[in-house]
């Protein structure tokens, strides 16, 4: 074994923060369900691998990779209408109904992998719009995909539509209170999540140079070490309030953040097959200390209501 | 005009639970009155105003709001006629959000929800003045996060997005019995003062007998979820807190359970 050498992180660090920007847009689409609706969708690790496979098997047939992006988003699209009809047409709890989309999915991505479990693209044959082969370059597309995804967001959660989701994930009585149908904005918000989550899975099946039907496993435990890590860092920068393109922003930041630290943690040799645990003990930690903190934790406000409720329909 | 015909609602039916909530109450609330309800634990003051906003469906009954049937709406189709303000502060309000994105939802019940700005240009200067009748100096703090503001704050803001639209029928569910008493007051006031000034049509369950003796212009006391008791006008600004006590041991043959009442 050889002696650790700092020149060798350094030589990673491109490629780290290149695939970080990948993960940085999937966390993005986290965002819009974990923190803006409050919903725990499962879904993304289906609707990763999805992005992949369409995107693959459409450049493979000739497809433009823009062109396979956009029809990626839209199959991420109607992954999350599945999701939100099972949780809010059909009631089954939120957690549930992700699992059973991600599940119905790994079917599904077979398929369209023409039953193979992976597919390569070389990148030597199609011109991919971003590929590990080219570092640089990819980095620049992920900036400029991650800018333009944080202006369209930023737009739209400041339209009526964009508040209405926001007000449902605040606190779904007043939601409805105010006339807004919930239900279409949780659907709606669990649509556009996977549809970036499949932009996402698509950017990262060219950059990796193949489709794997398991390449979204564990995507949501990633995609929440994002989002966390951004909140914490964005917190501990600014001490006010801030808009809201600098917070996606951090979100964004936090997944290269996420993935120079995995660069570090296997720089350090600790073995590739343990990056997984690692992650998920991470991410459990960064969940686990707020909570802790302070046990009056975000979902403070629904319990007390539900308390009321019971004790005014238990007297 | 709110009719309330054979309305029932009963919780867990058929289990061990079984709870009668509201058995066959039949009711008719007129145009501009301000009728406060009041009645002991589990009387079904509550649960009648949840049948009515729509958040709990009813059993069989029906209820009609200026000729428009809406039992059988679904809570948000009935929003745009009500405003709500609800026991708990944090209820009427997204925390997450800054007063004046709350204040703009509001704005829009029952208006299309497109891809429009959130806020008008115009809006803001709106809110700020309705926000500056209120007297707590809000209308400064347009981008403060709602959830950084006082539980009377929050309540006052919410009582504020539930008339700034006129609705047909204003629902006050004990929406001062979580604040200290000086801000319950001057929460009640202002409930009052608005309900005046807009001529609105509202209903207002309390714990307190005091203030649905003081406040609006009739009065019904509910037992059991049956109205058992219903003054208005004159009649009603005679009352006392003895006597409607003792109306309700006449009526109910029974002794008024709430101690909360009781020592208001």
């Amino acid at each position: 074994m050889g002696a650790i050498q700092f020149s060798a992180l350094l030589t990673a660090l491109p490629g780290n923060i290149s695939q970080g920007l990948i993960w940085g847009i999937m966390a993005l689409g986290v965002f819009i369900t974990f923190k803006l609706l409050n919903f725990a969708d499962l879904s993304v690790d289906g609707t990763m691998a999805t992005g992949g496979a369409v995107v693959v098997v459409l450049i493979l047939s000739g497809w433009n990779p823009l062109a396979a992006l956009l029809v990626a988003f839209i199959a991420g699209i109607l992954a999350g209408l599945v999701t939100g009809i099972l949780h809010t047409l059909l009631g089954i709890p939120d957690i549930l109904s992700g699992i059973l989309t991600q599940l119905a999915l790994y079917s599904i991505n077979l398929r369209i992998l023409g039953g193979k479990a992976n597919q390569g693209i070389s990148v030597d044959k199609y011109d991919l719009l971003i590929s590990s082969r080219t570092v640089s370059h990819a980095i620049v597309i992920g900036l400029v995909f991650t800018v333009a995804l944080i202006i369209i967001l930023y737009w739209y959660f400041g339209t009526e539509q964009g508040c209405a989701i926001r007000a449902t994930g605040s606190n779904e009585h007043m939601a409805r209170a105010q006339g807004i149908n919930t239900k279409t904005m949780k659907i709606l918000a669990l649509a556009l999540s996977n549809g970036i989550v499949a932009i996402s899975g698509g950017l990262l099946a060219q950059y990796q140079g193949f489709a794997d039907v398991s390449m979204g496993r564990g995507a949501i435990v990633i995609g929440l070490a994002a989002v966390i890590i951004g909140e914490v860092l964005l917190n501990a920068v600014f001490k006010k309030p801030t808009p809201f393109t600098v917070r996606l922003g951090f979100i964004a930041l936090g997944g290269v953040i996420y993935y120079i630290v995995i660069g570090i943690v296997l720089w350090l040799r600790m073995p590739s097959n343990d990056m997984k645990l690692f992650s998920a003990i991470i991410v459990a930690i960064f969940l686990a200390v707020p909570y802790l903190k302070d046990k009056s934790g975000f979902k403070k406000a629904p319990k007390k209501v539900k308390k009321a409720e019971e004790v005014e329909e238990n007297a | 005009m709110l009719n309330i015909l054979k309305l029932s609602k009963t919780f867990s039916k058929g289990t061990v639970n079984e709870k009668v909530a509201i058995r066959d109450v039949t009711i008719t609330f007129n145009d501009q009155d301000f009728v406060t309800v009041i009645g002991g634990n589990g009387a079904g003051k509550s649960t009648l105003l949840n049948l009515i906003s729509g958040k709990l469906e009813t059993d069989s009954g029906s209820i009609s709001l200026d000729g428009v049937e809406i039992s059988r709406l679904p809570e948000h189709k009935r929003a745009p006629m009500l405003g709500r303000v609800f026991q708990d502060p944090m209820m009427g309000t997204a925390a997450d959000m800054m007063i004046e994105e709350n204040m703009a939802l509001a704005y829009r019940r029952g208006k299309s929800r497109g891809l429009r700005w959130g806020i008008g240009k115009k809006e803001r200067e709106f809110y700020r003045e309705h926000l500056e009748k209120l007297g707590l100096g809000l209308e400064d703090r347009l981008t403060t996060k709602v959830g950084l503001l006082s539980g009377g704050q929050r309540q006052a803001l919410t009582l504020l997005m539930a008339t700034m639209e006129q609705p047909k029928l204003l629902l006050l569910d004990e929406h001062t019995a979580a604040l200290d008493p000086k801000t319950a007051l001057k929460v009640l006031e202002l409930s009052d003062q608005m309900i005046r000034e807009q001529a609105l049509t509202a209903i207002m369950v309390t714990h307190n007998m005091k203030d649905a003796i003081t406040y609006g212009n009739r009065l019904i006391m509910m037992h059991e979820g049956r109205i058992i008791l219903d003054v208005s006008g004159e009649e009603k600004k005679q009352l006392t807190v003895e006597n409607l006590l003792k109306k309700f041991s006449e009526v109910s043959g029974d002794t008024f359970d709430s101690d909360k009442a009781l020592l208001a």
